[in-house]
């Protein structure tokens, strides 16, 4: 039943065509630009991104604050991050994506809290600056150990022309030079959650580097520092992957910004490397820092043996012979157990189809490690993906790969009814849709409440979570017998 | 290495292997310039202090871990509870993506609902052509015989007038101009999800009663606030009023949309109160509203009506539902059915049977404000005693309602009702006032942890337990299921407190 290279071409064409019956005229147009399929050796997926969401139409994107208090600050488990404005955003956002990190919570770290200004209509109308700072004067008397405050302003605050930035500058100096970040995040800003990701790169910029003394720490560098970049430490996706560069012979002296801290952000300027997971969210810190400390960076990609692999000789070529040695014994060391892992999971999985949609770096990152186990990724699309990372994935993708930008609930819907992949991965609001359509899912934001993927012991959960999706028994009795 | 493929274990076992207990003490040795241990245990020591706590209660402006979500969510819940009816939030898209999450989250379900994805030119120029091309959008994708609109609170800050819009969005043709489109502005500054609720609610009744002759007759209304046990509840409920054989209508029910089955079909909408059935309880002889705080811009509304509105708050245990069947008895002029009887007496036995194990035991307890009432009410007719009663979301007047159920009980000496407070509040409670058990939602599982409080999941959201929401807590029957879930936590806690060999192990009873 397995369609030649032409047909699934030809069924991808109408299936698009289909899906945009459904819209209005003008609608439909717009879509069309976000749709399409990979042509092999082109050097882009033939889709339009990073362009704002239409209205009503279902879009799975969020906003420029999840972006930053969600995904960049959010994990920085020593400092403090008020959610600025009205209680909703904070609270849905409280602790739910999953930044593993170690410390002594409401004390010393303060991941999984929710500090909000609880906004009251008083606040909207005479502006919420004197609140805000008679927060942070709270916070200092009750949370004494925290290294920092960062304002995360909601929806709100850039409507009514509060000036968080003469807050923080003010609260800072009466703090004896404590690092205080307003960050512009509104969610009315930019189309989806990346322009959060930028404004809160460059508060890290404008606020922490350029704030700080560099010698703020007694630090001494070794010329195998290196920086882990974009790895939020979803169910601990930064630790199996930072026990890997260790074993290599690196030294990480930061992560940003899962299970990161404040001294972890100011030291980076002294590393000799950074290593970026998260392109998307973190490619412009990465780049200020080459510009300004003269720190190349390189992407990596520890989803699946293969690029795991790839990408440990690739960071190693920045080094000397010590460190080149470091990853080939390091590749050696897990060879036993990734081949086992294969052994036991392929023979379930090989030829299983897979369609994937979801944000940051995944869209194009997990498909090695499914390639890894012989299943087959035939559709993929990014939530807010730009260009670039459309650029990127031509060398992840096979011809005739269906890609769809910021994807809208119908038309996923419609996509995997029509195509029928053997499993779907993406979002918890997509997750219930499928499986009560009788298809496999897992959640590829929350690793579905397990985790860490990342690294060779997480291929090894990683292998076990999609063959127990797929191979579940309970798919095959969806259907009640009598109705066969 | 830790890892084997024929034991593959993931982030609870994975990080114990010694390797990486290792890699994370030099991580804090050499990366991340913490304070001192002793610098954290003496902070820690210091808040579970009374001096701690007074500084915590002096706050005015801070609010940590508070127990309330913002209005567009309740509108949201709201607008589920109708049939094949599509809510639709005027604003930021964040937001929604945010409301599905959270009701996904704790249903396990789908949640469908669109955001008019207004982004920073319609902060300038107003969220117009935003509602004009997402009801367009909507309607023509997703088929619904109702949009119900609500507003995030962009759309409040910049003033957009939801009434005017709809009208400039019908007449430009993006839906026909006699389709329903109710709507309520839904400020997240003000009050809480239950407001937002409220507000919804009344949007939808407002829309379609005021151009309605009310002609009354026998029936009554239920409406059900809302509810994080919605499914079993409402199941309930309905199974009640066919018990007393009343006609009633439920108005508002999105139990089914939460409980559709997995059978190969996605169902976006299912069940839920359809237009003639909203129709027709304009006309209804009453309505009982079964979380008082949770309707009450709509019950003032409805009584304007001239309809008789009984207003309940959350009524659980054997008096609270004696309460709410006596309610249905006199309106409808019906007795209360043997069947039901049964059950008030079946729960009587199950009480009478284990409440020397509740009888006397400390809570402290969380949430929104009707069901701190209806807990606390049923707590104390065990003979507990609700020490601590906190709601962010309740105020002064529901601190006083609480009271009044203090004073009315020997049991409520002693206890205190704590209006607008937050779960660090809370924390200070329980280190300088320590209780025997913790009822609240999925968070409480912090104040468990730093506390040592066992905590029963009840409320919204739970996320780490599955399947709550699919059982009643209403009814004796649902109350019988809150017993039972207090009594195993109590015996959970009881074995954990005996289980050392040759120790304690002798109070490791075998029958308890
Ligand atoms: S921006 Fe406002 S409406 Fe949206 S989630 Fe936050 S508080 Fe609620
Ligand atoms: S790493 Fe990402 S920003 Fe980057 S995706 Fe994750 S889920 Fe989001």
């Amino acid at each position: 039943m397995s369609l030649t290279l032409e047909e699934t071409k030809q069924r991808n064409t109408d299936l698009i065509a289909e899906v945009l019956k459904v819209y209005p005229e003008k609608t439909a147009k717009k879509r069309a630009k976000h749709l399409g399929q990979y042509e092999e050796g082109k050097s882009d997926c033939d889709v339009k991104s990073n362009i704002k969401s239409l209205p009503g139409v279902m879009t799975i994107r969020g906003c420029a604050y999840a972006g930053s208090k969600g995904v960049v600050w959010g994990p920085i488990k020593d400092m403090i991050h008020i959610s600025h404005g009205p209680v909703g955003c904070g609270q849905y956002s409280w602790a739910s994506r999953r930044n593993y990190y170690i410390g002594t919570t409401g004390i010393d770290s303060f991941g999984t809290m929710q500090f909000t200004s609880d906004f009251q209509e008083k606040d909207i109308v005479f502006g919420g600056d004197k609140k805000l700072e008679k927060i942070m004067d709270e916070i200092e008397v009750l949370f004494p150990l925290n290294k920092g405050i960062t304002v995360q302003s909601e929806c709100p605050i850039g409507l009514i022309g509060d000036d968080i930035e003469a807050v923080s500058k003010k609260k800072s100096k009466e703090y004896g030079g404590k690092t205080i970040v307003p960050v512009r995040c509104e969610g009315f800003r930019g189309v989806s959650q990346s322009l959060g990701h930028h404004i809160a790169n460059d508060a890290i910029r404008d606020w922490v580097f350029d704030k700080t003394d560099p010698n703020k720490h007694e630090f001494q560098a070794t010329p195998y520092d290196v920086a882990i970049i974009g790895d939020y430490n979803i169910g601990g996706d930064a630790w199996s992957s930072r026990i890997l560069l260790e074993e290599m012979g690196l030294r990480v002296i930061a992560q940003w910004s899962g299970d990161g801290t404040i001294a972890e952000l100011e030291n980076t300027p002294k590393a000799k490397l950074n290593v970026l997971h998260c392109y998307r969210s973190m490619n412009y810190i990465s780049r200020h820092m080459e510009e300004k400390y003269g720190i190349p960076w390189v992407e990596y990609n520890f989803f699946g043996p293969s690029k795991i692999e790839a990408s440990l000789r690739e960071i190693a070529s920045h080094f000397d012979d010590k460190i080149k040695e470091g990853a080939e014994r390091v590749i050696a060391k897990y060879r036993k157990l990734t081949d086992a892992v294969i052994a036991k999971f392929k023979p379930r999985l090989e030829g299983k189809t897979v369609m994937l949609f979801v944000g940051g770096l995944r869209p194009r990152h997990v498909i090695g490690a499914y390639e890894d186990l012989g299943m087959n990724v035939v559709g993929t699309g990014y939530e807010f993906g730009h260009n670039d990372d459309y650029q990127r994935t031509t060398h992840y993708v096979k011809d005739g790969t269906l890609i769809y930008d910021d994807v809208t609930g119908y038309e996923f819907e419609k996509f995997v009814e029509k195509i029928q992949p053997d499993l779907v991965g993406s979002g918890i609001k997509e997750k219930y849709v499928f499986q009560k359509m009788g298809v496999p899912f897992r959640q590829m934001h929350s690793w579905d409440y397990s985790g860490p993927y990342h690294g060779y012991d997480g291929f090894a959960i990683f292998a076990r979570d999609m063959d127990m999706a797929i191979n579940s028994p309970v798919w095959a009795l969806t259907k009640a017998p009598w109705k066969k | 290495m830790s890892q084997d493929a024929e034991k593959i274990i993931d982030h609870e076992m994975l990080f114990r292997e010694p390797e990486y207990v290792e890699m994370f003490d030099n991580k804090k040795k050499n990366f991340e310039f913490a304070f001192p241990l002793e610098k954290m245990e003496e902070v820690r020591d210091w808040t579970k202090t009374m001096e701690y706590r007074e500084k915590n209660f002096a706050r005015e402006a801070l609010t940590v871990n508070p127990a309330k979500a913002c209005q567009p969510l309740g509108a949201v819940f709201a607008a589920v509870g109708f049939a094949k009816t599509l809510p639709f939030v005027h604003g930021s898209q964040g937001c929604v993506a945010y409301y599905r999450s959270h009701f996904s989250r704790h249903f396990k379900e789908p949640t469908s609902c669109v955001s008019s994805s207004m982004t920073e030119d319609a902060a300038v120029f107003g969220g117009l052509n935003n509602m004009v091309d997402g009801l367009a959008n909507a309607y023509n994708m997703y088929k619904p015989e109702m949009i119900a609109v609500s507003t995030t609170c962009m759309a409040e800050v910049i003033g957009d007038d939801l009434g005017a819009f709809i009208r400039t969005s019908k007449q430009k043709g993006s839906v026909p101009e006699e389709y329903d489109t109710p709507y309520a502005h839904t400020p997240a500054f003000v009050g809480s999800h239950i407001t937002g609720y409220d507000n919804a609610l009344k949007g939808v009744l407002t829309h379609f009663w005021d151009k309605q002759e009310r002609v009354p007759n026998e029936s009554i209304n239920f409406i059900g606030g809302f509810d994080g046990n919605v499914v079993g509840n409402m199941a309930e409920i309905r199974r009640i009023f066919s018990l007393f054989g009343a006609d009633h209508t439920v108005v508002c029910d999105p139990s089914e949309v939460w409980n559709t089955p997995t059978d190969g079909e996605f169902r976006m909408y299912d069940g839920g109160t359809t237009k003639d059935e909203v129709k027709g309880a304009l006309n209804a002889k009453a309505t009982i509203s079964f979380q008082g705080f949770s309707t009450e811009k709509t019950n003032k509304y409805i009584a304007e009506k001239g309809q008789e509105v009984v207003a309940l708050y959350h009524p659980m245990g054997i008096a609270g539902t004696d309460q709410f069947l006596m309610e249905i008895s006199r309106l409808t002029g019906k007795p209360i059915p043997l069947a039901l009887e049964k059950e008030r007496g079946r729960l009587m036995d199950a009480i009478a049977d284990s409440s020397a194990h509740i009888h006397g035991k400390k809570f402290a307890l969380y949430g929104d404000p009707d069901l701190m009432l209806g807990l606390t009410g049923f707590l104390l007719e065990l003979g507990a005693e609700p020490v601590h009663v906190l709601s962010t979301n309740g105020g002064d007047d529901w601190a006083a309602k609480v009271q009044a159920l203090f004073d009315a009980s020997p049991f409520g000496a002693g206890c205190h009702a704590y209006p607008k407070k937050d779960l660090w509040h809370m924390r200070s409670l329980l280190f300088t006032e320590p209780v025997d058990l913790l009822v609240g939602n999925t968070y409480g599982k912090y104040l468990e942890r730093d506390c040592g409080v066992p905590l029963v999941r009840m409320g919204f959201p739970i996320f780490d337990r599955h399947h709550h929401h699919r059982f009643p807590i209403w009814g004796y029957e649902g109350s019988l299921r809150v017993l039972v879930t207090i009594l195993d936590e109590i015996f959970e806690a009881l074995d954990a407190n005996t289980i050392i060999t040759a120790k304690t192990d002798y109070s490791y009873d075998i029958i308890r």
